[in-house]
C-alpha cells in the first residue's frame, strides 16, 4: 500500500514539474509538439529510473558506510551525466530525427534539476531500494504526463487567437501556471 | 590523512567505472558520420552567424556535404576558404564577390542638427520609435545598434557619431542591415565605384536646413552621368551601378553637400 501511495503521489500529487517546479526548462522547451514531448518524457523517465537505482546503490553501499554524505551531490551528478550521455548515444543511433527534434534539450537533461531533485529527495526521505525505484519511475511518468498535457494544450493554442503581447513564451507560462493550479487540487488525496 | 584519501579514491573509482561504461557503450552505439562534415566544418569561419540560412556552421557543413547548398553560400568565408571547401568536396566554386557593408548616411553630430535632447533608452530602436533626436527623420540615430549587432567587431562608432566599417573585418554577413531601424545599411560589391550617402526624401531646402551632408536633389550628379543616376523623390538614386563610367566619377563628386562619393575610402582623391 505504501508503494502505491509513493507511486501515485510522484505522478499526480507531488508532480516534479507542477508541484516542485523542477525541470521547467525542458517542460517549456520541448512542449511544442506531442511527439517530441512524449519522447522527451520517455528519455527523462528512463534517466530518472536508472538514476534512482544507481544513486541508491552509491548512497547506501558507498557513501553512508564511509560517512561521505557530503559527496552526494557530486557523485549523483556523475551518475546523471553518464546516463544522459548514454541516452544521447542511444537515441542518436536509433532515431536521428528524434535526436534533431530534442536538440539541445537532450544533453540538457544533465542539468535538469528534476533528476537531481529526485536523487536528493530519495536520499533525504530515506527510501528503501524498491521505494526509491518506484519513486523514480513514478516521477518520470509524472514529468511525461505534465509535458504531454502541456504539449497538447500548446498544439491547440497554435490555432487559438492569442492577443499579440501574449504570444509565444508568455502564454506558455500562463498555461503552465494554470496547469500547476489544477494539479494542486490533488493535494490531500493521500495523507 | 584518511579523510582526504577516502573521498578522492571513491570519486576516482566511480568516475573510472562510469567512463569505462561510456566507452563500452560508445563502441556499440557509434553513429557513422561522413568525415567530410568535420573537415568542411573546420574550414568554415565558426562564427555561427546564421547568415547562410542554416542554424550554424556545423549545420551548413552538413548541408554542403549532402549537396543541399553550395560552398560559396557562406557569405563570411573569403574566396580562399570557399575554394578550399570546394576542393575538399571535388566541386567547382562560383566566383565570390567580396562585399562590404556601407552606411547610407553622413549625418555626423556636427552635420545633422539636433531636434532636442533624447534621454530615453539608448538604442536606435527605442529612439526611432519617438522619431530620433535629429531633425532629419531618415538619417543615422547614433546609438550603435549596428555596432552591437556586428558579430565580427567590424564596426565602431566614430567620434563624429557615425558607425564606421572596418573593411578588413567586414564579411558582409548582413547583421547590421537587419539591425538598423532606418535601413541605412546596404551590402555593396567592393568593385562598385560610387554610392549615395543619403536616404533623405525631404525636399531640397528642408534637407539642406537639417543636415549639411544631405542630398538636396540638385541634380549635378544626374547631369554628369544621366544613364546611371536619376533624381527621384528628392533623392539621387543610382539605378545601374555597372553603367557608371569611372571617368565621370570626378564630375559626379562635385556634389555640393558631399552626399555621393566613392565606396572605398582609400579611393578618394
Amino acid at each position: 500500500m505504501e508503494l502505491v501511495a509513493i507511486f501515485i503521489s510522484a505522478i499526480l500529487i507531488n508532480n516534479f514539474v507542477l508541484y516542485y517546479f523542477l525541470g521547467i526548462c525542458p517542460f517549456l522547451g520541448v512542449s511544442k509538439k506531442i511527439d517530441s514531448a512524449f519522447s522527451m518524457g520517455l528519455a527523462v523517465t528512463f534517466v530518472m529510473t536508472i538514476t534512482a537505482v544507481v544513486s541508491w546503490v552509491i548512497n547506501h553501499w558507498i557513501l553512508i558506510p564511509h560517512e561521505l554524505d557530503y559527496l552526494k551531490i557530486v557523485s549523483f551528478i556523475l551518475v546523471i551525466a553518464s546516463l544522459v550521455q548514454l541516452v544521447e548515444m542511444f537515441i542518436r543511433k536509433i532515431s536521428p530525427p528524434l535526436y534533431q527534434a530534442l536538440g539541445i534539450y537532450l544533453p540538457l537533461i544533465t542539468t535538469n534539476c528534476a533528476i537531481m531533485g529526485l536523487a536528493l529527495l530519495a536520499a533525504l526521505r530515506d527510501y528503501g531500494f524498491v521505494e526509491a525505484v518506484i519513486f523514480g519511475f513514478g516521477s518520470g511518468l509524472g514529468f511525461t504526463l505534465a509535458i504531454i498535457i502541456m504539449a497538447g494544450i500548446r498544439e491547440q493554442l497554435d490555432l487559438a487567437e492569442v492577443p499579440e503581447p501574449l504570444k509565444g513564451a508568455v502564454i506558455a507560462l500562463i498555461v503552465a501556471g494554470i496547469l500547476a493550479l489544477a494539479f494542486n487540487g490533488f493535494i490531500g488525496m493521500i495523507k | 590523512m584518511m579523510e582526504v584519501f577516502v573521498p578522492v579514491i571513491t570519486m576516482g573509482i566511480l568516475g573510472l567505472l562510469f567512463s569505462l561504461g561510456l566507452v563500452f557503450a560508445f563502441r556499440k552505439l557509434r553513429v557513422y558520420e561522413d568525415p567530410k562534415i568535420e573537415e568542411v566544418s573546420e574550414m568554415l569561419p565558426q562564427a555561427n552567424c546564421g547568415a547562410c540560412g542554416y542554424a550554424g556552421c556545423r549545420a551548413f557543413a552538413e548541408a554542403v556535404v549532402k549537396g543541399e547548398t553550395t560552398p560559396e553560400s557562406c557569405p563570411v568565408s573569403d574566396a580562399e576558404g570557399v575554394k578550399q571547401i570546394a576542393e575538399t568536396l571535388g566541386v567547382t566554386a562560383a566566383e565570390v564577390v567580396k562585399k562590404l557593408a556601407r552606411l547610407h548616411c553622413r549625418g555626423t553630430h556636427e552635420a545633422a542638427k539636433d531636434r532636442g535632447t533624447y534621454l530615453g533608452i539608448s538604442t536606435c530602436d527605442a529612439s526611432h520609435l519617438v522619431g530620433g533626436n535629429k531633425q532629419c527623420s531618415y538619417g543615422c540615430l547614433h546609438f550603435g545598434d549596428c555596432v552591437r549587432a556586428c558579430p565580427f567587431d567590424a564596426l565602431y562608432m566614430s567620434e563624429e557619431g557615425l558607425p564606421v566599417v572596418i573593411e578588413d573585418k567586414c564579411t558582409a554577413c548582413g547583421k547590421c542591415v537587419e539591425a538598423c531601424p532606418r535601413n541605412l545599411f546596404e551590402l555593396h560589391p567592393i568593385s562598385q565605384g560610387i554610392i549615395v550617402f543619403c536616404r533623405s526624401l525631404d525636399r531640397g531646402p528642408v534637407s539642406r536646413k537639417v543636415c549639411k551632408n544631405a542630398c538636396i536633389a540638385c541634380g549635378i550628379c544626374a547631369r554628369a552621368c544621366p544613364e546611371a543616376i536619376i533624381i527621384e523623390n528628392n533623392l539621387a538614386i543610382i539605378t545601374d551601378y555597372k553603367k557608371i563610367d569611372p571617368e565621370k566619377i570626378p564630375e559626379i563628386e562635385k556634389c555640393p553637400t558631399d552626399s555621393i562619393g566613392r565606396l572605398k575610402k582609400e579611393d578618394e582623391g
